[in-house]
This record gives structure tokens, sequence and C-alpha cells, in this order.
């Protein structure tokens, strides 16, 4: 390999085009914004902690979730799962480098002006106590996100996120179709690359919707049109219909990657083949299917026609089906497989379990008439963080450990992952499963006070989520320890690993796969 | 129904077992949905529970299967890994399954969705809209029967921050209102329900119905309550700063006591309406105004008129308050729109609007000494 040139310092990252830095810019970034969207998450738990207001004014809460619920899916979640594609589908493809680099580079630096933007107008002018930042829920349903007086902040950051999201998914869509190694057919692809091509097409296909919803909301809002207002002759109910048309797809482009991570970890610690590799790849695209198709069950109270609810009922209760062939493959490659628990095979593990629980919780508010009862309440709150914080967010940690070695050239300290590992196991689930009951027992979703008989599981809720927050600091002492020295890892670094990732050295070289692999 | 309260404390004492063993002490420690008073309120609880049992046990089978080989398939235990993969035969059956499961669920949802969104029936209609933040109620049937339902005024001041009030001592903290909706038991109650401003969502779990309020739309949705008692719920949907803070009581009561209650309603909105061509003094204005601005306006503008910099208008000092009485009566009356200030037109009488304008304009060192009567509220 040739001594390649390239700048150093701060203009090594403004400028690189190389998959692996930009890999390592997205999944920093992502991590600060892990941190911001969990303080404010500790705010909520904090007001919550007791019944009467304590710590916030009510617009302030309002303003915590709103952005806690925005930045951890635009500015946690998302770009943490490009950055692993970055990272990882070349080298797993065996591509020297990501089909687009240039844009690569300007699809990552868009995010930090994006972010920027979004987190703003909390400091603009006016009180920061009274939350003058956008307080209208992530979803940010019309008409009453058009109330709101900094409305265009919101708009064009939303826009800039869509932007990077559409050209980081052109270039994986591109580099995997174009720039396999000879050898390397679809069908030999590993699940990740395989999960990754189908989540970039949903990205393709939904991102343009949600920048159709907050164009009307720019326009109603500054140029005098009426999409969203009845009075205009607009309709309300149409945002729900675009946003959610955006947004059930959306919820499966952060659930997607997680299942190809998962399904690379459990094999590596199992020392056996994924048990149905093809029937896995069938059934994503099933899933990525569905999701088009069963928007409106988050709506059901909204007054739709009968027959409209049943047919979204129906729709929707059919997910169950390819999720849980994913579930019981997994289940099935475990079984009488040969073993060893090393901290990704715990996050994976452990992902498996509660996401699944996610899962049955979905399958509940996909029952129409029930789902009257769950709607808006802390049960469905519950459920999307068993699918978002166990599901995405464990197999995210759980992959970070599993290819880190690769990435630094150390193995991260096993005692420290697997600390981490179990505190924010047994506090997630203090933190979250006790937001079943007390949705349970009615306490409706974004309220910054409540009634003193949901105070008890309010107050262990809270504990736990103090716990959990805290214990991803230990994550971040782990990698940067792990960066900064250690065991040298190998370059198979795990006895079950199986993928081109690991035929090449650890740390992996700046450039890899310059002349093309055969894969047999 | 025995079986279902059977299951109840089986699934209490599941989930106690399994996860809080210690916390269940506490008998305040609730875990189910209930399966409150009507038949839709009670079908929606046994579909829950169907549903809860199915991926209860369908969770026992995958987590045991899991558990299974995670004890025994070890390397640790010399466990060899054998390395079979793909069998169509395992993976038709594992499709089958959850679709059979599935339809055994979508049969009974059918039916009690068909049951639940049928309106066409019914004894009365209310009329329910959602205003920022509080509810409207128009009996439609019984001619003036309309009033403002919001947050009792002790948990109001004990919800405020540093209120220094131990919320545990104000009775139904944050679930009682001042104007409560009355309705006959044994009766199909109709609502037909909107809003005024943002969605909001009318939710009262006992009797089954959560339904959006959407303004300029009117759903449709009912209940039918045999048993007398006061039922309790909250807005669902998020509306804006104090969507936590417009609950909804309904109280249901024998035909006798229904039909007293509206004599009294009506009696009452003659008299007000009364007050619409009478002038007032100053002193008596301003007396009214202050009840009035500390109920519905406080909210926003704040108790001393201040406001809130960069989100809601301040009262003192502001060019509406001081400037032109016609627009001042403009914008209390027919509100802002695309902004949260509301019309009062059809929330307060003419009386009170006049009190509270001439309140704005005389209170918070606005000296302007202008007088505004209920005549002049056009």
């Amino acid at each position: 390999m040739s001594d390649h040139h390239h700048p150093t310092g701060i203009k090594r990252w403004l400028f690189t085009t190389n998959h692996k830095d930009i890999g390592t810019l997205y999944l920093w970034f992502s991590f600060i914004m892990l941190l911001i969207g969990g303080s404010m998450a500790m705010v909520i738990r904090a007001e919550l902690f007791e019944p009467g207001m304590q710590v916030v004014e009510p617009n302030f809460f309002n303003m915590m979730t709103t952005m806690h619920g925005l930045i951890m899916v635009f500015g946690a979640i998302m770009p943490a799962f490009v950055g692993f594609a970055n990272w990882l589908v070349p080298m797993m493809v065996g591509a020297p480098d990501m089909a687009l680099p240039r844009m690569n580079n300007w699809s990552f630096w868009i995010l930090p002006f994006a972010g920027t933007m979004l987190l703003m107008p909390m400091f603009m002018g006016g009180d920061f106590l009274q939350g003058q930042g956008p307080a209208f829920g992530w979803t940010f349903y019309e008409p009453l996100s058009g109330q709101y007086n900094k409305l265009g902040f919101f708009i064009f950051a939303v826009h800039l996120l869509g932007f990077s999201s559409i050209m980081g998914s052109i270039n994986i869509i591109a580099t995997i179709l174009n720039m396999r190694a000879p050898g390397m057919t679809l069908m030999k692809m590993p699940l990740f690359v395989w999960t990754w091509l189908i989540t970039a097409f949903l990205l393709i296909a939904v991102m343009p919707v949600l920048a159709g919803a907050v164009t009307m909301m720019l326009t109603d809002k500054y140029f005098g049109t009426s999409f969203f207002d009845a009075a205009g002759g607009g309709d309300p109910v149409l945002f729900q219909h675009v946003f959610w048309f955006f947004g059930h797809p959306e919820v499966y482009i952060m659930i997607l990657p997680a299942f190809g991570i998962v399904s690379q970890i459990i094999p590596t610690f199992a020392r056996k083949p994924l048990f149905g590799y093809a029937s896995m790849v069938y059934a994503t695209a099933a899933i990525a299917f569905l999701s088009f198709i069963v928007w409106a069950h988050h709506m059901f109270t909204v007054g739709m026609p009968v027959a409209g609810e049943l047919y979204f009922m129906y729709a929707t209760v059919m997910i169950a089906v390819p999720t849980a062939v994913k579930v019981f493959n997994w289940a099935a490659t475990m079984w009488k497989g040969s073993m060893t628990f090393e901290t990704p095979m715990l996050w994976a593990i452990a992902f498996v379990f509660l996401f699944t629980i996610g899962g049955f919780t979905g399958l509940m508010l996909g029952v129409a008439p029930a789902d009257f009862q769950y709607h808006d309440t802390y049960f469905v709150v519950a459920h999307f963080h068993y699918v978002l914080v166990t599901g995405a967010l464990f197999a995210l940690i759980g992959g970070v450990y599993y290819w880190l070695p690769k990435w630094t050239g150390n193995m991260y300290s096993e005692k420290l992952g697997k600390l981490h590992f179990w505190l924010s196991t047994i506090s997630v689930n203090v933190l979250f499963f006790p937001q079943h009951f007390i949705g349970l027992e009615g306490m409706p979703r974004r309220i910054p006070d409540y009634n003193p008989m949901f105070a008890d599981w309010n107050m262990i809720s809270s504990i736990g989520g103090f716990v959990f927050g805290a214990s991803q600091l230990i994550f971040l002492y782990t990698v940067i320890k792990c960066i900064r020295g250690g065991e040298k890892a190998t370059d198979q670094v795990w006895e079950g690993a199986e993928g081109l990732e690991w035929t090449i050295p650890s740390p992996a070289p700046y450039h890899t796969f310059e002349t093309a692999p055969e894969v047999k | 129904m025995s079986a279902s309260k059977t299951i109840k404390t089986l699934s209490r004492l599941l989930c106690a077992a399994l996860l809080l063993g210690p916390a269940i002490a506490n008998a305040d420690y609730e875990l189910n949905l209930m399966p409150g008073v009507t038949e839709i309120s009670q079908m929606q609880y046994d579909l829950h529970m169907l549903v809860l049992w199915l991926v209860t046990v369908v969770g026992i089978l995958v987590f045991g299967v899991m558990i299974y080989s995670i004890i025994k398939h070890r390397k640790s235990k010399g466990a060899q890994a054998a390395q079979f993969h793909e069998s169509t035969t395992v993976e038709v059956i594992w499709t089958i399954i959850p679709f059979a499961i599935l339809v055994a669920i979508a049969v009974p949802a059918t039916k009690g969705l068909l049951e639940m969104e049928d309106t066409s029936k019914y004894d009365m209609s209310i009329k329910v809209t959602g205003i920022q933040w509080k509810w409207e109620y128009d009996y439609i049937d019984e001619d003036g029967v309309k009033f403002i339902s919001q947050l009792d005024e002790a948990s109001e001041n004990a919800r405020k921050l540093g209120s220094g009030v131990d919320v545990t001592t104000v009775e139904n903290y944050l679930l009682d209102v001042d104007n409560p909706i009355v309705v006959p038991s044994n009766k199909r109650v109709r609502l037909l329900i909107t809003a005024a401003d943002v969605i909001h969502a009318w939710w009262v779990p006992d009797l089954g119905v959560k339904r959006d309020a959407i303004p300029g739309f009117i759903n449709e949705s009912w209940f039918y309550a045999e048993k007398e008692g006061t039922y309790r719920g909250q807005c669902a949907e998020l509306c804006g700063k104090d969507h936590g803070f417009m609950p909804i009581v309904v109280k249901v009561v024998s035909q006798a006591d229904y039909d007293a209650w509206v004599a009294n309603q009506k009696a009452a909105a003659s008299a007000s309406a009364a007050e619409d061509t009478k002038t007032f003094g100053m002193d008596e204005l301003m007396a009214r105004g202050k009840g009035v601005y500390d109920k519905s306006c406080a909210a926003c503008h704040g108790p001393t008129g201040a406001g809130v910099p960069g989100v809601f208008p301040a009262m003192a000092g502001s060019k509406i308050t001081t400037g032109d009485i016609a627009a001042h009566i403009d914008i209390v009356v027919n509100g802002k729109p695309g902004t949260a200030m509301a019309a009062y037109r059809s929330q307060l009488s003419k009386a009170d609007l006049a009190a509270v304008i001439t309140y704005e304009r005389n209170a918070f060192g606005n000296k302007t000494g202008d007088v505004v009567q209920p005549t002049d509220i056009k």
C-alpha cells in the first residue's frame, strides 16, 4: 500500500472523504447527541419523580419531551446507524471506500449545523426557563406546532436532516449495488449489509414525504396557505396522515439495521451460522413493505371510518409474522450452539429478549378497540422505549463493543463492558417496565404533573432512569480507554467471527481492499 | 365477571413474582387496565387480557427456549456447535402459527370495533369542545345548558411551581373540575367532539371513550353507563402548555337528579342573560374582572399581567390594553387566529367580557380609566 498523503489535524476531519473517518465522525456526533437528549430525559424524570411541580415550568417540560424525542431520533439513533454503515459496508462487501466519497463528507457535515439550528431557539430571546424552544411534541402535530413563533428554525433543521439522510442513503445503495467484490453475490452479503440496503430505500422513499409535511407547515405559517388549517378549508388530520406515512417507515429505519447488527453478533458467539439466512432477508423486506401500509394505526382515535380502522388493524398485526420469524431465527441460531458471553453477545441477547417485549406490546397496541385505552398513555411510552432503547440503542452499543477492536486495534475492558451491560440492563427495565403499569392505570403521556395515584411507579421509573443515564458514562470511559490502548486485538478478533472485515488487520488500515478480494 | 377477576389476580401475582416482588406489598402499586363501567370498556379490557395472555404464553415458550440454550449450550460446558441451518418445514410452521394467533385475535377485535363505532342510536347528545385548556359542554337537546369546565381551584393553586402545597393533601388532585358534566344513567349518550384551537382528546377510561377533538371536524362517540357515580379522565392529546391540566369529570346520576340539574342550569343561564343589558359601576367591573382574568387569562398572560417573554404577550403596558378600546374588545371576543389567543365570545358572558376588558385596562399599572359595559360587546 502506498503512503497516501492526507491533511492532518482539524483539516483531516473537515475535508475527509475516507469512509472510516466519516464513520467515526458520525458515531461521535451521535454519542454527543445521545448525551444531550439523555440529559433532557433526566429533567423529565426529575420533574416526574414526585407529584406536584418541583423543577420546571410546564412549557419547559413540554420542550424537554419534544427536544428529547427529536434529538434521539434524528440526532442519536439515525446518525449512529449511518456511522456503522460507513465503517462497515465497504469492509463487508470488499470495497475500497464508499461509492460517492465527497457527498459522504457533505452528508455528515450538514448534521452539526442542522443539530445546532434545531437546538438554537431554546436559547434565543425571551426566558430560557419558560421553555421557548419547540414544545409541541416530536410528532409536531398541526395546528399546535403552527402556534409556535420560531417555527422556521425547526422546519429548516428538519430539511437539512432530510438532505443528510437522503445523501447518506444514496451513497449506501450505490456502494452496495456497484462496489461488491467479485463473488460477493447479493445473497452472500452479510445481513447487516442487507438490512442497510433495505433501510436506505425506506429513507429515500419517506424523507421527501417528511420534507413535504414541513414545507406545507412553512407555507401555512408564513405564506398564508391553509393545508392544515380547517378555518381556511384545510385538514388538520391530513398532517397526521402525511407525518405517519413518513413516521411509520421511520421507526423501521431505526430498527432494521439493529436487526442486522444482532444477526452478525449472535452467530459469532454461538459459533453457528444464522439459522435461516434467506428467510431473514425476506422477513426484513416484508417488514419494510408492510411499514408503508400501516401508518394510520398511530391515529385510531382521530375518527376514521370504521372500514379504515379495520384495515389498519389487520395490516398492523400482520407485522407480527415477519417479526416473529426473525425472533425465532435468532433463538434457533443459539440453539445447540457453543455459546460464549462476551460483552457484544450480552447486548445482543438482551436485545432479543427486550425487543420482543416491545414487539408484544406493539401487537397489543395494534388491536384497535384496546388501543383506544392505550393510545397516548405511558403504555405507548413504555412500548416505543422498549423497541428504541432496548432495541435500537442496545444493538448499537452491542455493535460498538463487537467492532471496537477492529476499529481501534485494541481490546476493550471486558470487566467494564460487563459492568456497563448489567447496570444498563437492570436499570433500563426499572425505568421502562413500570411505565406499562402507569399507562394502564390511566396516566396520559406528555404531562408534567399527575395525580398521586401514579406516584409510586413514577418514582421507581425515575430512579431507574437516573441509574441508566449515569451508566452511559461508563460506556464513554470504556470506549476512550480502548482507543488509548489495551491488549492488542488479533485480525480475527472473535473466534467465531466470519466475514471480510475480519480478514484485514486490526486496527483496519486507513485504506482497505484497494485490490478487491475474491469471495468464494 | 368472575373469570376476568381471576385473571386479574393471577396476572398481578405473576407480575409481582417476576418483577418487583418487594415493591408490591403496597396496595397502591396498580398494575393493570381497569374494566371500567360500560360494555365497551369491558370489551376493551377483555381484548386487552386476551392479547396479554397470548403474548405471555408465546413469550414463555420463546424465552424458555433461549434461556435453555443459554444455560445448556454454552462453550464453557463443553457444548459443540451443531452446524444445522435452513429448514423449510420449520420455517413454514413458525410462519403459520403466529398467523393463526392473529386470526384468533382479529375475530373478537373486529366485533368489538364495529360495536364501538356504531353511533347510529342515541338518547341524548352533548357537544364537547376542547379549548386550550378547558372543555366546553353544550347540551344540544336542552336550550341554554352550556358551560365551561376547567381545573378546580384547589388543584390550580397547588400545581404551580413552588406553590408550597403538598399535592397529596389535595382531593382528586388534577382530576377535579369546577363544572362537571352530568348525565342520566341508563341512557345512550352521544358525544359530538370538536375543538376551537388545536387538537385535544376527550378520554374517560371508565367509560371506554377516547376520541380526538379536532378543530373544524366533529367526531362522534358514545357511552351507556348503568352505574351511577363520578368518572374522571384527562385530555389525552398534547395541546400546549397546560395540556396536563384539563381534566374531565362525568357524573352519572338518576334521571330525577339529572332533570333537577338541568332546571338549575337553565335558571342560571337566564339570570346571566339578564346581565347582558345591565350597566355596572367601575368597582363592580374591576372586582368581577379580576375573577374572570385569574380563571381564564392568567394561565398565559400571568397573574401579574407580565406574560411569558417570547411566548405569551404581557398585559401590563401593552399596546392593546392601553390603546384603542375597539381593538382590545375585538381581540378578546374574536381571538387571534394562528396563535393560542382564543375567541372568548362563546366562552364568557357579555358581562364577564366587559368586566375582564375593564380590568385589563385598569390593572397591572394600566391606568386608562376606561369602563367597558356589556352593551359595548357586539
